[in-house]
Formats: structure tokens, C-alpha cells, sequence
């Protein structure tokens, strides 16, 4: 426990001094996701946007200031960076040490994250700036189950991702596989319009996947919108953190099975 | 009792097989082909605690390939593989602590930090505690001449230097068993010396297994004193360097630069004319007739520059298998 608290530790803070390199890259990555913002003035120019979604102006403008902090923490790139180490042949190294691979890539993502925090913190206090009516602190308790979910919302996608990324050592472009993701994410994830807008079929249809668990879940949790217990085709707070459970305990062993079966495939190709 | 054993080992490859042009890819894209590579065939040998080895082959002769099994990278395709009472591919952890790999042109260093944070990392990730690992560090960078190297990023550091910051990197665990593929690969003549010389004295000092590929005939003869020779996936010799050099090298390569053009009738009887370009020319001559033929040339030719050297080693054992004179050696 204690070693891998040490290996924790020293993984995360070298990935963080690494990340610190690229901190003007990295800033122009937070504000390149901006796609919510996008929407929240679609929307707004629309005038439709309570109406369609029951939400109140406000209350739509902190769900989409809400979605962009969720996406901004559980973005992935693990099938990029490890289809790169695949073909270059830095993957080799990686297997020959005693710590599986994948960790590296979640430190060097969370290393990420928390460079990328005070840009995020940045684009949130100028959004208040300029959009004070939506600005309401939704509780302690809310901000800490959010930010719970935003990590498990990470975890998912991670796992998700890796599972296309180990498909590299059957074929050396996984990264088109992920595209096809892509889309579904887009739009069932409550990134481009709350779930509450879609009809009712689709919305039924989106939360028999894990893309609504990836951002409008979370967001829904820290811009304190009610979560009307019993309602069809909604998640309640212990529903959706079951789901995450759910999906966690399906997308690990299977990556685990999809990764040692891969390996005996790896021809080590670029070392 | 052999730390590496080797009993029959062979590893084929399935390939794509294309023809060229849009009409091969439409048909490799309509009805795709493959065709299987034996990379290695029914390779044996065993290697004793401390021993340092050269692996030597042509390009595509199926060194890295046998390494890669060695270090259990790749899954064999056939026979039997231990190294240090392991089966490598299994890749347990006891295992990966026993082993390294060094490739020359790979690194495992990360690149915008200095080399010092990759070494903390490894530390941690091999379990090696904070005071052992600043020991093993200073002495190791004692050792390959490392000081304000370790403390500056890795893409600031020539090649030789980042060479020396991934051997300190790939022998922080103290493995007791190297795999070195190409470690000198690239680095200038001093630089490959002072890599050379660390790892005679790194053998010294801990015993540990070595085997090492190299295209570089002088980190063979500095460091080796058993090569194994193998060609298109099998072995062709596996024995002392001295017996190999005989058979790969029995002359020189004598590069004359003269004042004048000869024609090459003018060379006759002094050696095997291997090039001749103007004033510029190249001769294999027998060892046992180097001093004769060079003092003869000089004698007899007005010869403004000679230069003596072994032929590389790729050029050496291509002319052998050209020759097909070498025969299979007994494991």
C-alpha cells in the first residue's frame, strides 16, 4: 500500500512537472472547449430554452457553465498518446517495468487536469462576470457529490478509451475506432442540449448508455438542479452513481481480458 | 547452471503481402493477404551467470527479434525460453526487477525533464527505497561520468549524454541480466568508448549477464569474448570472438589515396581490388600480408594518404554468407 501510494506520488507530481511545460498549450486547450458556451447562446437566441427544458435561463446558463467543467475534467486522449507509444516504440520500456502501462496514463491525464484547474477556475470567474444572474452555490453536499462524479466520469471514459486504445495491438490505428465514439458522446452526453430537451424515446435510449453519465449527470449535480425522484427516462442521484458503478465494474475486467489478450498479439513494432 | 536458456526458440510473423500501385492496394483492400516471416528459426543456446555476449547478424538476421522473447515482449511462437528461472513472457514482476533492455535509439527518459525525474520515477516503480536509490545514482553517475547532465532537461543533452542518463535509468534496479540492443548506436567515437568502458567495468563490479547487439565491431572485441552469429533467423556460430574473427576477417581493408589515377592492373598481386575511383582506392589484403603488400605499395606508388581498418561488420559477414563458407555451429 505504502509503495503504491510512493509510486502514486511520484508519477503524479513528475507528470506535473511535465504538464507545467506545456501550460500555455494546455490553456489553449481548456479554451478550446468552449462548445458549451456555444450552446448555452444558441439556445439563449432560440428563447425556447425554458420552456423546452424546464430549466430557467439562469438555471440553463449554470447547466452549460457546469458541462464545460465537467468535460474539462473527464477528457481523455489515452487512444492518442498510446497508439503514438505503440507505433514509436515507446510502449516497450513501459512493459518492461513493474507497473502496468496504464497508470502512467492516468497520472499523466490527472497531471493535466490540475494544470489545466486554474485556466477553468479563469473562464468560470469571467462567465460570472458577465452572467451574474447564474451564479448560485448548489451546497457543499452537491459540490462533493459533483466532483465525485466528475472523477468517475473520468474513470469511465478512461476506461472506455483504453479499451479502444488496446485494441493497437491488433490494429496500429485505434484512434479511427475512437471517432465513432465521438458522435454518440456528443450528443447523448449532454454537452450540446440538456438530456430534458431530446424526446422522450431517445432520452430512454441515451441513459441506456454511459455517455449521459459523462457530463450531464455531473453537471446537473453541481449546478444544483432538482433531480425529481421517479421520473421517467431521469436519473436520481443514487441511480446515476450506481450506473457509474455499474459501467466501472463492466468496461475494468473487460479492458483487463481485451489488454492481456492483446498482448500476446504485441510484436513490439518501432522498439 | 545458465541463466539464459535457449532451446529451439522461433517466432514467425504473419505480414500483410501488397503489390505496388492502386491496382495492389485495391485487391489488398478487396482480398487481403498475408504470408508468414520466419523472424527466428529453432534458436539454441544458454548463457552462464557474469558472461558478457555479442549478437551478431545482419540487419532483419533476427537479433532484436530474439531479444524482444528474451525480455518477453514477444510471445515465442515455438520452443523453450528461461531466463533467470523465468519464462519471460509471463512477465512477473520478480522477473522484470531481474531484467533491463537498453535500446540505442529508444528512451525511456522523459523528454522535457531532467533525467533526475525519470530516475525518481523508476526508484519509485521498482521499489527501491529514496537513500539506496541516491547511492546507486551517485555511484552510477560516477561510473558514466555524469554530473549537471542529470539536473538539466534530456532534449538539452547531446546524444552521447541522454545514451549514458538511459543506461543510469535502465541499471538503477541493478538488473542481473542486460539486454542491449545497439547501445552505442549513433554516439561518436569517444562517446562509444566511455559506453564501452562502463559496461566492462559495470560487468566487473556486479556480474551481472550481459548480451549485447552491435553493429559496431569494437564494442564486440572490447567487451566480448563469446559471440553468437545468426543469419536469417538461425545460428549460424556460437563461440569464442577469436574463432569468428578468423573466419569473418582473414584481411584488411587498406584505403590508399595516390597522387596520380592507376589503372587496376597496377594493383595486381597486392590484394582484392574492392574499389577504384580515380586517385581514391580500397584493397582486401590477406592479414598475414598486410605489412608486405603496405610497404610494397608505398614503394612502389606515390601514395599521398594510407588508412588500415576492419571492415565493418555488416559488410564482414554478408561477404561470409555471401560465401556460404561458415557452417552451422553446435548449440
Amino acid at each position: 500500500m505504502r509503495a503504491g501510494l510512493r509510486v502514486a506520488r511520484t508519477l503524479w507530481s513528475t507528470q506535473y512537472a511535465y504538464m507545467l511545460e506545456y501550460r500555455a498549450e494546455i490553456a489553449l486547450w481548456a479554451l478550446s472547449g468552449v462548445l458549451p458556451f456555444i450552446m448555452l447562446g444558441v439556445w439563449s437566441a432560440a428563447g425556447t430554452a425554458a420552456e423546452a427544458s424546464g430549466f430557467s435561463q439562469p438555471e440553463l446558463a449554470r447547466y452549460f457553465l457546469c458541462a464545460f467543467v465537467a468535460r474539462q475534467f473527464s477528457v481523455v486522449w489515452v487512444v492518442w498518446q498510446f497508439e503514438e507509444d505503440a507505433i514509436q516504440g515507446r510502449l516497450s520500456p513501459y512493459l518492461l517495468q513493474p507497473l502496468h502501462p496504464l497508470w502512467r496514463y492516468v497520472a499523466s491525464h490527472q497531471a493535466e487536469q490540475a494544470t489545466r484547474l486554474p485556466f477553468v477556475l479563469l473562464i468560470a470567474a469571467v462567465f460570472f462576470l458577465l452572467q451574474p444572474q447564474a451564479f448560485a452555490f448548489p451546497g457543499l453536499g452537491r459540490v462533493v457529490l459533483g466532483v465525485l462524479a466528475v472523477g468517475l466520469a473520468f474513470a469511465i471514459n478512461f476506461l472506455l478509451q483504453s479499451l479502444i486504445a488496446a485494441l493497437c495491438f491488433w490494429t496500429e490505428r485505434a484512434s479511427a475506432l475512437e471517432r465513432l465514439l465521438y458522435i454518440p458522446y456528443l450528443f447523448l452526453s449532454g454537452l450540446v442540449a440538456p438530456l430534458e430537451t431530446f424526446p422522450e424515446e431517445v432520452r430512454a435510449w441515451a441513459l441506456r448508455t454511459p455517455f449521459p453519465l459523462l457530463v450531464a449527470f455531473p453537471a446537473r449535480l453541481l449546478s444544483g438542479a432538482p433531480f425529481q425522484a421517479g421520473a421517467a427516462h431521469q436519473l436520481s442521484i443514487a441511480g446515476g452513481f450506481g450506473a457509474m458503478a455499474l459501467w466501472i465494474a463492466l468496461l475494468l475486467p473487460l479492458l483487463l481480458i481485451v489488454w492481456r489478450a492483446g498482448l500476446r498479439r504485441y510484436s513490439a513494432m518501432g522498439a | 547452471m545458465a541463466i539464459v536458456r535457449v532451446r529451439g526458440l522461433s517466432k514467425t510473423y504473419r505480414v500483410a503481402d501488397k503489390q505496388p500501385g492502386i491496382g495492389g492496394t485495391l485487391r489488398h483492400f478487396l482480398r487481403r493477404r498475408t504470408r508468414d516471416v520466419a523472424a527466428v528459426r529453432d534458436v539454441s543456446f544458454a548463457i552462464q551467470p557474469g558472461e558478457v555476449v555479442g549478437f551478431l547478424g545482419p540487419n532483419g538476421a533476427g537479433k532484436t527479434t530474439t531479444l524482444k522473447m528474451l525480455t518477453g515482449l514477444i510471445h515465442p511462437s515455438g520452443g523453450e525460453l528461461e531466463v533467470a528461472g523465468h519464462r519471460p513472457w509471463r512477465r512477473q514482476r520478480q522477473f522484470l526487477e531481474t531484467i533491463t533492455l537498453v535500446m540505442g535509439q529508444k528512451q525511456q527518459l522523459i523528454w522535457d525533464l531532467p533525467p533526475l525525474d525519470s530516475l525518481r520515477v523508476n526508484a519509485a516503480v521498482y521499489g527501491i527505497p529514496d537513500g539506496v536509490a541516491r547511492r546507486r545514482i551517485d555511484d552510477l553517475a560516477e561510473m558514466l561520468e555524469l554530473g549537471e547532465e542529470l539536473t538539466r532537461p534530456v532534449r538539452k543533452l547531446s546524444l552521447g549524454q541522454r545514451m549514458k542518463a538511459e543506461l543510469l535509468a535502465a541499471l538503477l534496479h541493478e538488473p542481473r541480466v542486460l539486454f542491449l540492443d545497439e547501445p552505442t548506436l549513433g554516439l561518436d567515437v569517444n562517446a562509444q568508448a566511455r559506453v564501452r568502458q562502463f559496461l566492462a567495468d559495470y560487468n566487473r563490479r556486479t556480474g551481472a549477464t550481459v548480451l549485447l547487439t552491435s553493429h559496431y565491431m569494437a564494442d564486440i572485441t572490447a567487451l566480448c569474448p563469446r559471440v553468437l552469429l545468426i543469419h536469417e533467423g538461425r545460428l549460424f556460430y556460437d563461440g569464442t570472438l577469436a574463432g569468428l574473427s578468423e573466419q569473418l576477417a582473414p584481411w584488411r581493408q587498406v584505403r590508399l589515396e595516390l597522387a596520380h589515377p592507376l589503372p587496376p592492373e597496377a594493383f595486381a598481386g597486392y590484394g582484392e581490388i574492392e574499389s577504384l575511383d580515380g586517385s581514391d582506392v580500397r584493397l582486401l589484403i590477406p592479414r598475414e600480408q598486410l605489412t608486405t603488400s603496405v610497404t610494397r605499395l608505398l614503394a612502389n606508388h606515390e601514395v599521398l594518404d594510407l588508412e588500415v581498418s576492419d571492415p565493418p561488420i555488416e559488410e564482414l559477414i554478408g561477404r561470409l554468407f555471401r560465401q556460404g563458407s561458415l557452417e552451422l555451429a553446435a548449440p
